[in-house]
Protein backbone atom coordinates (compact mmCIF):
# COMPACT_ATOMS: atom_id res chain seq x y z
CA UNK A 1 0.00 0.00 0.00
CA UNK A 2 3.20 2.60 -0.10
CA UNK A 3 2.15 2.92 -3.74
CA UNK A 4 -1.24 4.47 -3.03
CA UNK A 5 0.19 7.58 -0.48
CA UNK A 6 2.21 8.83 -4.02
CA UNK A 7 -1.19 9.33 -5.14
CA UNK A 8 -2.03 11.93 -2.38
CA UNK A 9 -2.73 15.22 -4.68
CA UNK A 10 -5.44 13.23 -6.67
CA UNK A 11 -7.31 11.33 -3.98
CA UNK A 12 -7.65 13.91 -1.15
CA UNK A 13 -5.99 17.14 -2.40
CA UNK A 14 -9.20 18.22 -3.79
CA UNK A 15 -11.56 17.31 -1.03
CA UNK A 16 -9.36 18.47 1.53
CA UNK A 17 -8.62 21.95 -0.32
CA UNK A 18 -12.34 22.39 -0.22
CA UNK A 19 -12.79 21.55 2.87
CA UNK A 20 -9.88 23.57 4.39
CA UNK A 21 -11.06 27.14 2.88
CA UNK A 22 -14.66 26.97 3.34
CA UNK A 23 -14.69 24.97 6.68
CA UNK A 24 -11.67 24.78 8.80
CA UNK A 25 -10.65 28.51 7.67
CA UNK A 26 -13.40 29.86 8.36
CA UNK A 27 -14.21 27.99 11.91
CA UNK A 28 -10.94 29.04 13.04
CA UNK A 29 -11.21 32.96 12.11
CA UNK A 30 -15.10 32.55 13.83
CA UNK A 31 -13.68 31.94 16.71
CA UNK A 32 -11.35 34.54 16.59
CA UNK A 33 -13.58 36.77 15.67
CA UNK A 34 -15.20 36.42 18.45
CA UNK A 35 -13.12 37.90 20.85
CA UNK A 36 -12.93 41.33 18.89
CA UNK A 37 -14.95 44.35 17.61
CA UNK A 38 -15.30 44.22 13.75
CA UNK A 39 -17.59 45.57 10.94
CA UNK A 40 -15.80 43.44 8.19
CA UNK A 41 -13.53 41.02 9.24
CA UNK A 42 -10.89 43.37 8.20
CA UNK A 43 -11.28 46.01 10.51
CA UNK A 44 -11.32 43.71 13.99
CA UNK A 45 -9.93 45.14 16.91
CA UNK A 46 -9.40 42.89 19.93
CA UNK A 47 -12.04 43.09 22.75
CA UNK A 48 -11.53 39.96 24.93
CA UNK A 49 -14.76 38.67 26.10
CA UNK A 50 -16.52 41.83 25.80
CA UNK A 51 -19.33 40.31 22.72
CA UNK A 52 -19.76 37.32 24.99
CA UNK A 53 -20.81 39.42 28.43
CA UNK A 54 -22.55 41.90 25.95
CA UNK A 55 -24.50 38.57 24.28
CA UNK A 56 -25.60 37.78 28.03
CA UNK A 57 -26.64 41.43 29.22
CA UNK A 58 -27.20 43.82 26.71
CA UNK A 59 -28.98 41.75 24.66
CA UNK A 60 -32.37 40.43 26.41
CA UNK A 61 -33.44 38.58 23.25
CA UNK A 62 -30.59 36.33 23.34
CA UNK A 63 -31.28 34.72 26.38
CA UNK A 64 -34.96 34.82 25.25
CA UNK A 65 -34.17 33.17 22.15
CA UNK A 66 -32.27 30.21 23.94
CA UNK A 67 -35.04 29.67 26.70
CA UNK A 68 -37.89 29.43 23.97
CA UNK A 69 -35.74 26.96 21.75
CA UNK A 70 -35.24 24.99 24.81
CA UNK A 71 -38.77 24.65 25.18
CA UNK A 72 -39.67 24.34 21.86
CA UNK A 73 -36.72 21.48 21.88
CA UNK A 74 -38.30 19.86 24.67
CA UNK A 75 -41.98 19.90 23.81
CA UNK A 76 -41.07 18.78 20.44
CA UNK A 77 -38.54 15.31 20.92
CA UNK A 78 -42.09 14.43 23.53
CA UNK A 79 -44.33 14.64 21.00
CA UNK A 80 -42.58 13.65 18.17
CA UNK A 81 -41.19 10.61 19.68
CA UNK A 82 -44.45 9.66 21.11
CA UNK A 83 -46.43 9.97 18.20
CA UNK A 84 -43.61 8.60 15.75
CA UNK A 85 -43.43 5.24 17.89
CA UNK A 86 -47.21 4.88 18.62
CA UNK A 87 -47.78 5.12 14.46
CA UNK A 88 -44.49 2.57 14.43
CA UNK A 89 -46.76 0.01 16.68
CA UNK A 90 -49.78 0.49 14.53
CA UNK A 91 -47.50 -0.18 11.07
CA UNK A 92 -45.57 -3.06 11.98
CA UNK A 93 -49.28 -5.25 11.73
CA UNK A 94 -49.25 -7.79 9.41
CA UNK A 95 -52.01 -5.21 7.95
CA UNK A 96 -52.90 -4.50 4.08
CA UNK A 97 -51.18 -0.88 3.29
CA UNK A 98 -48.80 -0.78 5.34
CA UNK A 99 -46.28 0.68 2.98
CA UNK A 100 -48.64 2.90 1.16
CA UNK A 101 -48.81 4.43 4.94
CA UNK A 102 -45.59 4.61 6.05
CA UNK A 103 -44.78 6.67 2.22
CA UNK A 104 -47.29 8.84 3.39
CA UNK A 105 -46.29 9.93 6.88
CA UNK A 106 -42.42 9.79 5.46
CA UNK A 107 -43.46 12.55 2.62
CA UNK A 108 -43.35 15.93 4.38
CA UNK A 109 -39.97 15.40 5.71
CA UNK A 110 -38.48 15.55 2.24
CA UNK A 111 -39.70 18.99 1.83
CA UNK A 112 -37.38 22.03 2.04
CA UNK A 113 -37.97 24.29 5.38
CA UNK A 114 -38.77 27.50 3.67
CA UNK A 115 -41.63 25.59 1.50
CA UNK A 116 -43.04 23.38 4.79
CA UNK A 117 -43.05 27.02 6.77
CA UNK A 118 -44.99 28.53 3.88
CA UNK A 119 -47.15 25.44 3.46
CA UNK A 120 -47.48 25.56 7.61
CA UNK A 121 -48.19 29.32 7.00
CA UNK A 122 -51.25 29.43 4.76
CA UNK A 123 -52.92 26.82 7.06
CA UNK A 124 -52.90 28.49 10.27
CA UNK A 125 -53.74 31.81 9.07
CA UNK A 126 -56.11 30.18 6.83
CA UNK A 127 -57.39 28.87 10.65
CA UNK A 128 -56.70 31.63 12.50
CA UNK A 129 -58.75 34.30 9.88
CA UNK A 130 -62.15 32.64 11.63
CA UNK A 131 -61.05 34.41 15.01
CA UNK A 132 -59.87 37.61 13.07
CA UNK A 133 -56.62 37.02 14.15
CA UNK A 134 -53.21 35.12 12.65
CA UNK A 135 -49.86 33.38 13.59
CA UNK A 136 -48.34 36.97 14.39
CA UNK A 137 -50.17 38.21 17.32
CA UNK A 138 -49.49 36.00 20.11
CA UNK A 139 -45.77 34.07 20.73
CA UNK A 140 -48.09 30.84 22.14
CA UNK A 141 -49.69 30.95 18.09
CA UNK A 142 -45.75 30.62 16.91
CA UNK A 143 -44.79 28.36 19.29
CA UNK A 144 -47.27 26.19 18.70
CA UNK A 145 -47.45 26.63 15.20
CA UNK A 146 -43.74 25.52 15.15
CA UNK A 147 -44.24 22.43 16.81
CA UNK A 148 -47.04 21.03 14.83
CA UNK A 149 -45.02 21.89 11.60
CA UNK A 150 -42.04 19.96 13.63
CA UNK A 151 -44.38 16.85 14.23
CA UNK A 152 -45.74 17.16 10.36
CA UNK A 153 -42.25 17.22 9.28
CA UNK A 154 -40.21 14.70 11.62
CA UNK A 155 -42.75 12.13 12.92
CA UNK A 156 -42.46 9.82 9.45
CA UNK A 157 -38.76 10.26 9.99
CA UNK A 158 -38.65 8.99 12.94
CA UNK A 159 -41.46 6.05 12.50
CA UNK A 160 -39.46 4.26 10.12
CA UNK A 161 -36.92 3.90 12.36
CA UNK A 162 -38.61 2.71 15.20
CA UNK A 163 -40.20 0.59 12.66
CA UNK A 164 -37.19 -0.62 12.00
CA UNK A 165 -36.15 -1.28 15.76
CA UNK A 166 -39.70 -2.99 16.32
CA UNK A 167 -38.46 -5.49 13.12
CA UNK A 168 -35.62 -7.03 14.91
CA UNK A 169 -38.23 -7.65 17.96
CA UNK A 170 -38.43 -11.75 17.51
CA UNK A 171 -41.64 -13.01 17.28
CA UNK A 172 -41.03 -16.28 19.67
CA UNK A 173 -40.05 -13.80 22.25
CA UNK A 174 -43.83 -11.88 21.71
CA UNK A 175 -45.05 -15.62 21.96
CA UNK A 176 -43.41 -16.51 24.75
CA UNK A 177 -45.11 -13.42 26.67
CA UNK A 178 -48.48 -13.85 25.36
CA UNK A 179 -48.47 -17.51 26.69
CA UNK A 180 -47.28 -16.54 29.70
CA UNK A 181 -50.71 -13.99 29.87
CA UNK A 182 -48.56 -10.59 29.67
CA UNK A 183 -51.18 -7.78 28.88
CA UNK A 184 -50.38 -6.08 25.73
CA UNK A 185 -48.82 -2.54 27.96
CA UNK A 186 -46.47 -4.90 30.11
CA UNK A 187 -45.43 -6.30 26.36
CA UNK A 188 -44.65 -3.02 25.31
CA UNK A 189 -42.84 -1.62 28.46
CA UNK A 190 -41.13 -4.81 29.54
CA UNK A 191 -40.44 -6.71 25.99
CA UNK A 192 -40.32 -4.12 22.91
CA UNK A 193 -39.28 -1.09 24.54
CA UNK A 194 -35.91 -2.42 25.99
CA UNK A 195 -35.12 -3.77 22.77
CA UNK A 196 -35.68 -1.10 20.79
CA UNK A 197 -34.13 1.45 23.35
CA UNK A 198 -31.02 1.71 20.58
CA UNK A 199 -33.78 3.55 18.03
CA UNK A 200 -35.54 5.57 20.81
CA UNK A 201 -31.67 7.23 21.50
CA UNK A 202 -30.91 8.25 18.15
CA UNK A 203 -34.45 9.46 17.10
CA UNK A 204 -34.58 11.59 20.58
CA UNK A 205 -30.86 12.76 19.29
CA UNK A 206 -31.94 13.21 15.68
CA UNK A 207 -35.00 15.25 16.65
CA UNK A 208 -32.58 17.41 19.33
CA UNK A 209 -30.61 18.31 16.58
CA UNK A 210 -33.59 19.39 13.86
CA UNK A 211 -35.39 21.27 15.97
CA UNK A 212 -32.78 22.89 18.22
CA UNK A 213 -30.33 24.02 15.31
CA UNK A 214 -34.20 25.05 13.17
CA UNK A 215 -33.69 27.60 10.84
CA UNK A 216 -35.51 27.54 7.60
CA UNK A 217 -38.75 26.84 9.09
CA UNK A 218 -39.21 29.70 11.78
CA UNK A 219 -38.12 31.88 9.54
CA UNK A 220 -40.44 31.26 6.69
CA UNK A 221 -43.49 30.38 9.61
CA UNK A 222 -43.20 33.62 11.86
CA UNK A 223 -39.70 35.11 10.96
CA UNK A 224 -39.44 35.66 14.96
CA UNK A 225 -42.53 38.01 15.13
CA UNK A 226 -44.33 39.47 16.72
CA UNK A 227 -41.19 41.41 18.49
CA UNK A 228 -38.86 38.75 17.67
CA UNK A 229 -40.32 36.63 20.46
CA UNK A 230 -40.75 33.92 18.30
CA UNK A 231 -37.57 33.69 17.41
CA UNK A 232 -35.33 30.40 17.87
CA UNK A 233 -31.48 30.77 18.60
CA UNK A 234 -30.28 30.13 14.84
CA UNK A 235 -32.25 33.25 13.82
CA UNK A 236 -31.22 35.43 16.63
CA UNK A 237 -27.41 34.66 15.98
CA UNK A 238 -28.43 35.95 11.51
CA UNK A 239 -30.28 38.42 13.27
CA UNK A 240 -27.85 39.91 14.80
CA UNK A 241 -25.14 39.53 12.40
CA UNK A 242 -26.54 41.10 9.30
CA UNK A 243 -29.74 43.53 11.44
CA UNK A 244 -27.56 45.08 13.14
CA UNK A 245 -24.73 47.54 12.65
CA UNK A 246 -21.66 47.26 15.04
CA UNK A 247 -22.86 44.06 16.08
CA UNK A 248 -21.41 41.76 14.19
CA UNK A 249 -18.95 40.56 17.51
CA UNK A 250 -21.09 39.74 19.15
CA UNK A 251 -22.88 37.89 16.37
CA UNK A 252 -19.96 35.71 16.13
CA UNK A 253 -19.60 35.61 20.25
CA UNK A 254 -23.43 33.83 20.53
CA UNK A 255 -22.46 31.64 17.19
CA UNK A 256 -19.90 30.06 19.18
CA UNK A 257 -21.74 30.04 22.43
CA UNK A 258 -24.23 28.05 20.21
CA UNK A 259 -22.07 25.78 18.91
CA UNK A 260 -20.68 24.81 22.37
CA UNK A 261 -23.84 23.58 23.18
CA UNK A 262 -24.30 21.92 20.35
CA UNK A 263 -20.70 20.03 20.42
CA UNK A 264 -21.78 19.23 24.05
CA UNK A 265 -25.28 17.58 23.28
CA UNK A 266 -23.42 15.77 20.36
CA UNK A 267 -20.57 14.51 23.21
CA UNK A 268 -23.07 13.15 25.51
CA UNK A 269 -24.81 11.19 22.28
CA UNK A 270 -21.43 9.73 21.57
CA UNK A 271 -21.41 8.57 25.36
CA UNK A 272 -24.39 7.56 25.97
CA UNK A 273 -24.80 5.28 22.53
CA UNK A 274 -21.10 3.63 22.92
CA UNK A 275 -22.39 2.66 26.68
CA UNK A 276 -25.92 1.08 25.25
CA UNK A 277 -23.66 -1.04 22.99
CA UNK A 278 -20.91 -1.98 25.40
CA UNK A 279 -24.38 -3.07 27.78
CA UNK A 280 -25.83 -5.68 24.80
CA UNK B 1 -57.39 -19.38 19.84
CA UNK B 2 -60.86 -19.33 18.59
CA UNK B 3 -60.95 -16.18 20.47
CA UNK B 4 -57.93 -14.36 19.10
CA UNK B 5 -59.05 -15.33 15.19
CA UNK B 6 -62.10 -13.50 14.99
CA UNK B 7 -60.65 -10.54 17.18
CA UNK B 8 -57.77 -9.92 14.76
CA UNK B 9 -59.54 -9.15 11.62
CA UNK B 10 -62.18 -5.96 13.86
CA UNK B 11 -58.83 -4.82 15.59
CA UNK B 12 -57.36 -4.74 12.02
CA UNK B 13 -60.25 -2.50 10.41
CA UNK B 14 -59.85 0.02 13.04
CA UNK B 15 -56.77 0.46 12.44
CA UNK B 16 -57.35 0.59 9.12
CA UNK B 17 -59.43 3.22 9.17
CA UNK B 18 -57.53 5.23 12.25
CA UNK B 19 -54.91 5.08 9.34
CA UNK B 20 -57.01 6.08 6.47
CA UNK B 21 -57.93 9.25 8.52
CA UNK B 22 -54.73 10.25 9.45
CA UNK B 23 -53.26 9.91 6.26
CA UNK B 24 -55.79 12.95 5.05
CA UNK B 25 -54.73 14.76 7.68
CA UNK B 26 -51.36 14.55 6.48
CA UNK B 27 -51.88 15.24 3.28
CA UNK B 28 -53.61 18.63 3.97
CA UNK B 29 -51.33 20.83 4.40
CA UNK B 30 -50.11 20.09 0.60
CA UNK B 31 -53.44 19.69 -1.02
CA UNK B 32 -54.39 22.97 0.37
CA UNK B 33 -51.52 24.60 -1.39
CA UNK B 34 -52.18 22.69 -4.51
CA UNK B 35 -55.99 24.03 -4.27
CA UNK B 36 -55.15 27.84 -3.73
CA UNK B 37 -52.61 27.39 -6.71
CA UNK B 38 -55.70 27.32 -8.82
CA UNK B 39 -56.99 30.64 -7.04
CA UNK B 40 -57.53 33.82 -7.85
CA UNK B 41 -55.07 35.73 -5.52
CA UNK B 42 -57.96 38.11 -4.30
CA UNK B 43 -59.70 35.02 -2.52
CA UNK B 44 -56.12 33.12 -1.12
CA UNK B 45 -56.06 35.16 2.42
CA UNK B 46 -59.95 35.47 2.94
CA UNK B 47 -60.78 32.00 1.67
CA UNK B 48 -58.31 29.63 1.64
CA UNK B 49 -60.43 26.64 2.59
CA UNK B 50 -62.63 26.63 -0.62
CA UNK B 51 -62.67 24.89 -3.36
CA UNK B 52 -61.71 27.58 -6.43
CA UNK B 53 -64.92 27.72 -8.67
CA UNK B 54 -66.76 30.72 -10.27
CA UNK B 55 -64.62 33.64 -10.18
CA UNK B 56 -62.72 32.51 -7.97
CA UNK B 57 -60.77 29.99 -10.38
CA UNK B 58 -58.40 31.37 -12.70
CA UNK B 59 -56.81 28.20 -14.37
CA UNK B 60 -53.28 28.44 -14.83
CA UNK B 61 -52.71 32.06 -14.54
CA UNK B 62 -51.35 31.43 -11.19
CA UNK B 63 -48.26 29.08 -12.77
CA UNK B 64 -47.75 30.89 -15.90
CA UNK B 65 -47.28 34.51 -12.92
CA UNK B 66 -44.73 32.40 -10.93
CA UNK B 67 -42.92 31.13 -13.34
CA UNK B 68 -42.28 33.79 -15.54
CA UNK B 69 -42.08 37.41 -12.88
CA UNK B 70 -40.05 36.42 -10.05
CA UNK B 71 -37.24 34.36 -12.39
CA UNK B 72 -38.32 31.46 -10.45
CA UNK B 73 -38.05 29.10 -13.99
CA UNK B 74 -34.22 30.37 -13.86
CA UNK B 75 -34.03 29.58 -10.73
CA UNK B 76 -35.36 26.05 -10.82
CA UNK B 77 -32.67 25.58 -13.91
CA UNK B 78 -30.14 26.81 -11.53
CA UNK B 79 -30.94 24.42 -8.49
CA UNK B 80 -31.61 21.59 -10.38
CA UNK B 81 -27.83 22.74 -11.89
CA UNK B 82 -25.86 22.81 -8.34
CA UNK B 83 -27.66 20.22 -6.93
CA UNK B 84 -26.44 17.65 -10.09
CA UNK B 85 -23.19 19.15 -10.08
CA UNK B 86 -22.22 19.54 -6.31
CA UNK B 87 -23.81 15.83 -5.59
CA UNK B 88 -21.51 14.19 -8.37
CA UNK B 89 -18.69 16.19 -6.93
CA UNK B 90 -18.78 14.76 -3.54
CA UNK B 91 -19.54 11.61 -4.51
CA UNK B 92 -16.25 11.64 -6.36
CA UNK B 93 -13.93 13.62 -3.88
CA UNK B 94 -15.33 12.13 -0.95
CA UNK B 95 -14.96 8.39 -2.16
CA UNK B 96 -11.33 8.79 -3.28
CA UNK B 97 -10.89 10.86 -0.20
CA UNK B 98 -12.46 8.12 2.16
CA UNK B 99 -10.65 5.02 0.64
CA UNK B 100 -7.14 6.85 0.92
CA UNK B 101 -7.68 7.53 4.22
CA UNK B 102 -8.94 4.06 5.26
CA UNK B 103 -6.14 2.14 3.12
CA UNK B 104 -3.04 4.56 3.90
CA UNK B 105 -3.08 4.34 7.55
CA UNK B 106 -0.60 6.80 9.33
CA UNK B 107 -1.26 9.50 11.90
CA UNK B 108 -2.24 12.02 9.15
CA UNK B 109 -4.88 10.38 7.47
CA UNK B 110 -6.40 9.26 10.99
CA UNK B 111 -6.24 13.07 12.14
CA UNK B 112 -8.12 13.96 8.70
CA UNK B 113 -10.80 11.68 9.31
CA UNK B 114 -11.13 13.00 13.01
CA UNK B 115 -11.77 16.79 11.30
CA UNK B 116 -13.98 15.35 8.86
CA UNK B 117 -16.48 13.62 11.53
CA UNK B 118 -15.78 16.54 14.37
CA UNK B 119 -16.75 19.05 11.41
CA UNK B 120 -20.79 17.47 11.35
CA UNK B 121 -21.51 18.74 14.60
CA UNK B 122 -20.88 22.08 13.96
CA UNK B 123 -23.56 24.56 13.31
CA UNK B 124 -23.87 26.27 9.96
CA UNK B 125 -24.19 29.93 11.88
CA UNK B 126 -21.08 29.08 13.67
CA UNK B 127 -19.01 29.84 10.02
CA UNK B 128 -21.38 31.25 7.97
CA UNK B 129 -20.47 35.07 8.17
CA UNK B 130 -16.34 33.88 7.74
CA UNK B 131 -17.18 31.52 4.92
CA UNK B 132 -18.82 34.30 3.19
CA UNK B 133 -16.45 36.42 3.69
CA UNK B 134 -13.68 33.65 2.19
CA UNK B 135 -15.53 32.78 -0.65
CA UNK B 136 -16.48 36.30 -1.46
CA UNK B 137 -12.69 36.99 -1.72
CA UNK B 138 -11.44 34.14 -3.57
CA UNK B 139 -14.34 34.76 -6.39
CA UNK B 140 -16.11 31.56 -5.53
CA UNK B 141 -19.65 33.24 -5.06
CA UNK B 142 -20.92 32.04 -8.54
CA UNK B 143 -23.11 29.32 -9.45
CA UNK B 144 -19.95 27.50 -10.02
CA UNK B 145 -17.78 27.93 -7.14
CA UNK B 146 -20.91 27.60 -4.94
CA UNK B 147 -20.50 23.64 -6.00
CA UNK B 148 -16.69 23.32 -4.04
CA UNK B 149 -18.59 25.29 -1.37
CA UNK B 150 -21.07 22.25 -1.08
CA UNK B 151 -17.87 19.84 -0.90
CA UNK B 152 -16.11 21.40 1.82
CA UNK B 153 -19.21 21.45 4.00
CA UNK B 154 -20.33 17.77 2.78
CA UNK B 155 -17.04 16.49 3.04
CA UNK B 156 -17.93 15.55 6.69
CA UNK B 157 -20.78 13.30 6.21
CA UNK B 158 -19.82 11.77 3.15
CA UNK B 159 -16.53 10.38 4.29
CA UNK B 160 -18.14 9.27 7.47
CA UNK B 161 -20.22 7.10 5.63
CA UNK B 162 -17.63 6.11 2.63
CA UNK B 163 -15.37 5.15 5.67
CA UNK B 164 -17.53 3.05 7.26
CA UNK B 165 -18.33 0.92 4.29
CA UNK B 166 -15.00 0.53 3.00
CA UNK B 167 -13.52 -1.06 5.96
CA UNK B 168 -15.61 -3.54 5.79
CA UNK B 169 -14.05 -4.30 1.96
CA UNK B 170 -11.81 -7.12 2.54
CA UNK B 171 -8.06 -5.87 0.67
CA UNK B 172 -7.93 -9.21 -1.44
CA UNK B 173 -9.70 -7.51 -4.46
CA UNK B 174 -6.84 -4.44 -4.63
CA UNK B 175 -4.08 -6.68 -4.05
CA UNK B 176 -4.80 -8.63 -6.68
CA UNK B 177 -5.69 -5.85 -8.78
CA UNK B 178 -2.51 -4.32 -7.74
CA UNK B 179 -0.74 -7.63 -8.78
CA UNK B 180 -2.41 -7.95 -11.95
CA UNK B 181 -0.62 -3.96 -12.41
CA UNK B 182 -3.57 -1.52 -11.64
CA UNK B 183 -2.32 1.96 -10.31
CA UNK B 184 -4.26 2.76 -7.77
CA UNK B 185 -6.85 5.18 -9.62
CA UNK B 186 -7.34 2.28 -11.87
CA UNK B 187 -7.80 -0.16 -8.62
CA UNK B 188 -9.99 2.27 -7.40
CA UNK B 189 -12.66 3.35 -10.29
CA UNK B 190 -12.66 0.02 -11.69
CA UNK B 191 -12.75 -2.22 -8.59
CA UNK B 192 -13.57 -0.69 -5.73
CA UNK B 193 -16.25 2.38 -7.00
CA UNK B 194 -18.82 -0.24 -8.33
CA UNK B 195 -18.25 -1.82 -4.59
CA UNK B 196 -19.28 1.34 -3.37
CA UNK B 197 -22.86 1.67 -5.23
CA UNK B 198 -25.54 1.25 -2.40
CA UNK B 199 -23.16 3.20 -0.09
CA UNK B 200 -23.06 5.85 -2.98
CA UNK B 201 -26.82 6.05 -3.49
CA UNK B 202 -27.30 6.98 0.08
CA UNK B 203 -24.55 9.59 0.22
CA UNK B 204 -26.11 11.02 -3.28
CA UNK B 205 -29.38 10.90 -2.05
CA UNK B 206 -28.45 12.70 1.65
CA UNK B 207 -26.70 15.00 -0.09
CA UNK B 208 -28.91 15.97 -2.66
CA UNK B 209 -32.49 16.49 -0.54
CA UNK B 210 -29.69 19.20 1.50
CA UNK B 211 -28.48 20.65 -1.42
CA UNK B 212 -31.87 21.07 -3.17
CA UNK B 213 -33.43 22.44 -0.17
CA UNK B 214 -30.83 24.34 1.54
CA UNK B 215 -31.78 28.01 1.98
CA UNK B 216 -28.93 29.75 3.55
CA UNK B 217 -26.16 28.79 2.39
CA UNK B 218 -27.36 29.88 -1.60
CA UNK B 219 -28.57 32.91 -0.41
CA UNK B 220 -25.11 34.05 1.52
CA UNK B 221 -23.26 33.16 -1.41
CA UNK B 222 -24.99 34.05 -4.49
CA UNK B 223 -26.98 36.59 -3.04
CA UNK B 224 -30.44 37.70 -4.79
CA UNK B 225 -29.19 37.83 -8.35
CA UNK B 226 -29.08 34.02 -9.25
CA UNK B 227 -31.28 32.92 -6.82
CA UNK B 228 -32.22 28.85 -5.69
CA UNK B 229 -35.56 27.63 -5.60
CA UNK B 230 -36.08 28.16 -2.22
CA UNK B 231 -34.34 31.24 -2.26
CA UNK B 232 -36.90 32.57 -4.92
CA UNK B 233 -39.83 31.41 -2.66
CA UNK B 234 -38.49 33.45 0.46
CA UNK B 235 -37.64 36.14 -1.54
CA UNK B 236 -41.08 36.50 -3.28
CA UNK B 237 -43.02 36.58 0.05
CA UNK B 238 -40.89 39.18 1.94
CA UNK B 239 -40.19 41.13 -0.96
CA UNK B 240 -42.88 43.51 -1.29
CA UNK B 241 -44.91 44.43 1.61
CA UNK B 242 -48.72 43.81 0.63
CA UNK B 243 -48.13 43.94 -2.80
CA UNK B 244 -46.94 39.85 -3.03
CA UNK B 245 -48.57 38.02 -5.50
CA UNK B 246 -50.47 35.42 -3.11
CA UNK B 247 -51.79 33.52 -6.48
CA UNK B 248 -47.67 33.00 -8.02
CA UNK B 249 -46.46 31.98 -4.68
CA UNK B 250 -48.72 28.97 -4.30
CA UNK B 251 -47.69 28.08 -7.97
CA UNK B 252 -44.37 28.60 -6.84
CA UNK B 253 -44.93 26.20 -3.34
CA UNK B 254 -46.51 23.32 -5.67
CA UNK B 255 -43.84 23.70 -8.49
CA UNK B 256 -41.02 23.37 -5.55
CA UNK B 257 -42.92 20.31 -4.25
CA UNK B 258 -43.32 18.60 -7.43
CA UNK B 259 -40.16 17.61 -8.07
CA UNK B 260 -39.58 16.17 -4.64
CA UNK B 261 -42.71 14.36 -4.45
CA UNK B 262 -41.67 12.77 -8.09
CA UNK B 263 -38.38 12.06 -7.16
CA UNK B 264 -39.97 10.33 -4.06
CA UNK B 265 -42.01 8.03 -6.54
CA UNK B 266 -39.11 6.90 -8.28
CA UNK B 267 -37.17 6.29 -5.61
CA UNK B 268 -38.70 6.00 -2.82
CA UNK B 269 -36.98 2.26 -1.29
CA UNK B 270 -33.53 4.14 -1.70
CA UNK B 271 -34.63 7.27 -0.23
CA UNK B 272 -35.83 5.96 3.00
CA UNK B 273 -33.18 3.13 3.62
CA UNK B 274 -30.68 5.95 2.59
CA UNK B 275 -32.27 8.39 5.29
CA UNK B 276 -32.56 5.24 8.08
CA UNK B 277 -28.78 4.45 7.47
CA UNK B 278 -27.88 8.08 7.70
CA UNK B 279 -29.25 8.85 10.47
CA UNK B 280 -28.28 5.85 12.50
CA UNK B 281 -24.51 6.54 11.38
CA UNK B 282 -24.49 10.21 11.77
Amino acid sequence: MKKSARYFPIFVLPTLLAFTLFFIVPFLMGIGLSFTKFTTVTNAKWGGFENYIKAFTFDKEFLHALGFTSLFTIVSMITVNVFAFSLALLLVRKMHGTTFFRSVFFLPNLIGGIVLGYIWNLLINGVLSYFGVDITFKTQYGFWGLVVLTNWQLIGYMMVIYIAGLQNVPDELLEAAQIDGASPLTVLFKVKLPIVMPSVTICMFLTLANTFKMFDQNLALTAGAPENTTEMLALNIYNTFYGRVGWQGVGQAKAVIFFLIVALIAFLQLKLTSRKEIEQ
Amino acid sequence: MKKRHLQLPTMNTVVFDFLVLLAVLFFIPIALVFINSFKSRLFISSEPFSIPKGEMFVGLSNYIAGLTTAGFFQAFLRSAFITVFSVVLILVCTSMTSWFIVRVKNRFTKGLYYLFAFSMIVPFQMVMYTMTYVVNRLNFDNVLGINFVYLGFGAGLSVFMFTGFIKSIPLDLEEAAEIDGCNPLQTFFLIIFPVLKPTAITVAILNAMWIWNDYLLPYLVLGTDSKTVPVAIQIAMQGAYGATDYGGFMAMLVLAIIPIITFYLCAQKYIISGVISGAVKG
